[in-house]
């Protein structure tokens, strides 16, 4: 028996009897971080890191939930489980299964670089690794986020000088408070959507510093945000709420932003290269680091990059999970990219 | 090429016209004129010779970012643009270089006569002196369609506000044959030049298609209705004694067709013609196809013009006797063509689009039900005070096209589409009935909105049967209702069938399968239109 298969339901341990991550209820689910695709609705019981936890319980409501430390072990019938950081937002997780010496890791999303909020990424040694492949595509290599903030940053600051708004997209937990947190408070105040403040406020309430923020509300007109910006979740950049503030400049803070075409169909004024996934060079160094032999490979351009694992010389296989239940495609990745 | 790379961000960072109008009129106010002239030379579609192959540039590509070469094609579907897939995919630059947009042309043009390997060790040399953005250029230089979002019309507009010149005035001296390496750009577009304007055409009138009930127009005698002719759209030009023949694509043309050549001696001198080239035999037009054929062929045979004979069906008169006549009212205008062109001397090969008579809009409505027997596509509407304006405009000229013929049919295969949709599928080919079997027999991949192509991408993929490739069979389910313009028996095709310019007109998410078209009802259509 594998120490992890790959159910109906989603990545299951049969020898603990739990399921990692599950897109169907199951009785007990292990969770990597509080995304949708990734914390589903409808399980007994639910565990995952402390830090996950005030968000997850904010989306699956009162569910049986408890949670661990990042390296706390928790036994279940032997088989030995542990969480580590995996830098995608806060509180997310790679979760290490092991029993007898053998060693599997199921990353969840992750990405490398610090983003000075969720914790960073720890690479853990393991036989079997499990990854995402969200950007597993050449493609995809990202500037330090330095620079792109910095970019961000300027652009504000020249829509201010121009006497527009500015609004911002990126989705509501991770992405958003990441830019708010690299925002110059200097150029303006940050307004928020109420999808993006409902995070901050859990997020504000576990500790987290994030600078502050103000609710927009329906009464607010143009006058009341001029020089400010608007961090507002991608489904909202479009509609009729707009129609108020005339003179506006939208941006989206995506990875899928780095292709021109995706940039024109979407016809923003400004498309920023930001991503809380690894790319190209993330993911290949991630998986030499881990040392495994053989890679799972969900969650994005599964085929592609499993056969370019495979040419290096990897066990390399394509795994079909609905983690993708086509995430990875452009359109749903707008809104959530998660 | 910094300045070049700067405009094509500012460009792409702004969707306001007025915005882009004038980051590129600031740009022209910025750079010499050669790299003027070559810029207004790239965004009307003059780009340089190719001198490397694209499948040279990907070779090299995949090599230089030690990539597999089946990851570089997967990667560029993506992509869906070969220059961007190259720069995305390139190492970071080691050096830095100054040179200007024209400096790069002539880099490009200079290697036309290197050997393979020099070309490779020049190509490398650049890819590792430019950033991102001006790789991407320097890519799109050599490989063409340069899409950045300014029309001929926009640009004129910028010219216009760099030169304090009008608009008119600049889209005539920016028409024909013009070269960067010839011309400069202040004798192109700033000083008075007669002589340097003998061949060129004036700027197109174009139409809109009607798009409310014929009856808005009005009185029907204030309007004038021929066919529309399918065929090339041209101006014919008789200037001193020289005749050129220009496409509404600004091409010269004149060689293509030497059924005209004796238009020079016979028309008076200084006359220009607006008309449609049509291929044509025995009084009555080919099919369009033919004449594409025959323009696509290097030499012009005897056999070729015995095959596919052309006429010009003169439209409108643009000028006579050096006179510009584009104020003067269609009526007039018109008249002065029927009385130019119904001299006993003229040759056959220039007719008259005939008026079709009409006292009420009912008769109009009937002459456009007949366009499929001319070959045509409908009709056009022409109010008969109108003067001969420039580009697309709307209100005097109207299209009244054919309503398209229709089918209902399954799709079978999907494959994902390009650039502004890569990673949807919008590649579709469609099946009819054919007793338990379904017979493929064409492929559509417009006219959805970016919504549905979105709803079906999630429908195909979780409706997958079989992958081969980029190409993946589905089940067939989904009923589609597909516009064409034309249909032909073709024995290359498995149904028998050719169509022209299919489209899907709309998702039939109401119908099931079993109730779309059969090949049988295809086979009706050929029989009663079939070309
Ligand atoms: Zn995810
Ligand atoms: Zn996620």
């Amino acid at each position: 028996m594998a120490l992890l298969e790959f159910a109906q339901e989603g990545i299951f341990c049969p020898l603990a009897g739990v399921y990692i991550d599950p897109w169907k209820p199951v009785k007990r689910a292990l969770i990597t971080h509080g995304h949708a695709d990734h914390a589903r609705w409808g399980s007994q019981s639910y565990l995952c890191t402390h830090a996950a936890r005030p968000v997850i319980r904010l989306r699956l409501g009162p569910v049986n939930l408890s949670s661990v430390d990042y390296g706390e072990p928790v036994y279940i019938n032997g088989v030995r489980f542990s969480f580590w950081p995996a830098g995608h937002v806060v509180g997310s997780a790679q979760i290490e299964v092991s029993y007898k010496g053998e060693t599997w890791v199921v990353s969840g999303d992750y990405k490398t670089e610090y983003d000075g909020l969720s914790e960073a990424f720890e690479p853990r040694r393991c036989e079997y690794f499990v990854t995402e492949s969200t950007f597993g595509l050449p493609v995809y290599n990202w500037s330090p986020q330095s620079e792109v903030f910095e970019a961000i940053n300027n652009w504000w600051a020249e829509n201010r000088e121009a006497g527009r708004v500015t609004l911002l997209t990126g989705y509501a937990l991770g992405k958003a408070q990441r830019i708010i947190r690299h925002l110059d408070t200097a150029i303006g105040p940050i307004y928020t959507h109420g999808a993006i403040e409902n995070v901050n406020e859990v997020l504000r309430a576990q500790g987290v510093a994030l600078p502050d923020t103000i609710r927009l509300s329906s009464g607010m007109q143009a006058k009341d945000v001029a020089g400010g910006i608007i961090v507002a979740p991608p489904s909202a950049a479009s509609g009729p709420w707009l129609k108020k503030f005339k003179d506006l400049s939208v941006g989206v803070a995506s990875g899928w932003m780095s292709i021109r075409g995706a940039r024109r169909r979407r016809a923003v004024e400004r498309g920023f290269v930001l991503s809380d996934h690894a790319d190209w060079r993330g993911l290949n160094a991630v998986i030499e680091a881990t040392g495994a032999s053989t890679v799972y490979v969900t969650h994005g351009y599964t085929e592609i990059f499993s056969r370019w694992l495979r040419e290096k010389g990897l066990q390399a296989f394509e795994l079909k999970t609905e983690f993708q239940g086509e995430l990875h495609e452009m359109n749903e990745a707008d809104t959530t990219e998660d | 090429m910094k300045d070049f790379a700067s405009l094509v961000i500012a460009l792409d960072q702004t969707t306001k016209t007025n915005e882009r109008v004038r980051a590129l009129a600031e740009y022209l106010g910025k750079v010499s004129d050669r790299d003027k002239l070559w810029t207004i030379a790239i965004l009307s579609h003059r780009r340089p010779k190719r001198t490397v192959t694209t499948t040279l540039l990907r070779n090299w590509a995949a090599e230089k970012a030690d990539l597999p070469q089946w990851l570089f094609e997967d990667s560029y579907h993506v992509v869906g643009d070969l220059a961007e897939t190259i720069a995305l995919l390139l190492p970071p630059p080691s050096q830095h270089s100054d040179r200007t947009l024209s400096d790069w042309i002539a880099f490009i043009r200079e290697l036309e006569v290197l050997s393979e390997a020099d070309k490779k060790a020049r190509i490398l040399e650049a890819w590792d002196s430019l950033g991102h953005e001006e790789r991407f250029i320097f890519n799109k230089l050599i490989t063409g369609g340069f899409r950045i979002g300014i029309s001929q019309k926009l640009m004129v507009r910028a010219l216009a506000l760099f030169t304090g010149l009008e608009e008119n005035l600049l889209a005539h001296r920016l028409m024909g044959a013009w070269s960067p390496d010839t011309d400069r750009f202040d004798q192109l577009l700033i000083e008075d030049n007669p002589s340097d304007q003998l061949s060129r055409p004036y700027p197109f009138y174009l139409c809109y298609a009607l798009e409310g009930s014929v009856e808005e127009l009005g009185d029907p005698a204030n309007w004038m209705a021929e066919r529309k002719w399918d065929g090339i759209r041209a101006q014919l030009i008789v200037r001193a004694g020289n005749l050129f023949v220009w496409s509404r694509g600004e091409e010269l043309m004149t060689d293509k067709f030497p059924e005209f050549e004796p238009l020079a001696g016979v028309l008076p001198d200084y006359t220009v013609l607006d008309g449609e080239i049509l291929p044509f035999r025995e009084g009555i037009p080919l099919d369009f196809q033919a004449l594409q054929t025959r323009i696509g062929r290097k030499q012009v045979t005897r056999k070729v013009l015995q095959e596919v004979p052309v006429i010009l069906m003169g439209y409108d008169l643009l000028e006579l006797g050096g006179k510009d006549l584009r104020q003067h009212s269609f009526a007039d205008r018109r008249k002065a063509l029927c009385h130019l062109l119904e001299q006993p001397d003229m040759p056959e090969v220039l007719k008259i689009s005939p008026e079709l008579p009409f006292t009420d809009w009912a008769a109009v409505a009937r002459e456009r039900a007949d366009s499929r027997k001319y070959h045509c596509e409908g009709l056009m509407l022409k109010h008969k005070d109108s003067t001969y304006q420039q580009g697309r405009k709307k209100g005097e000229w109207w299209k009244w096209k054919v309503d398209p013929m229709t089918i209902d049919a399954v799709m079978i295969y999907a494959q994902q589409g390009h650039g502004r949709r890569a990673n949807l599928f919008t590649d579709f080919t469609f099946a009819v009935r054919d007793g338990e079997a379904w017979v493929p027999f064409t492929k559509a991949y417009s006219g959805l909105t970016d919504a549905e192509f979105q709803a079906i991408t999630h429908w195909v993929r979780k409706n997958t049967l079989e992958r081969f490739g980029p190409v993946r069979s589905v089940s067939p389910v989904q009923v589609f209702e597909l516009a064409f313009e034309g249909i032909s028996a073709s024995p290359r095709h498995k149904s028998g069938i050719a169509l022209r310019f299919p489209r899907m007109l709309r998702w039939r998410k109401d119908k099931q399968p079993e109730a779309a078209n059969t090949l049988q009802d295809l086979k009706d259509m050929l029989e009663s239109y079939g070309e």
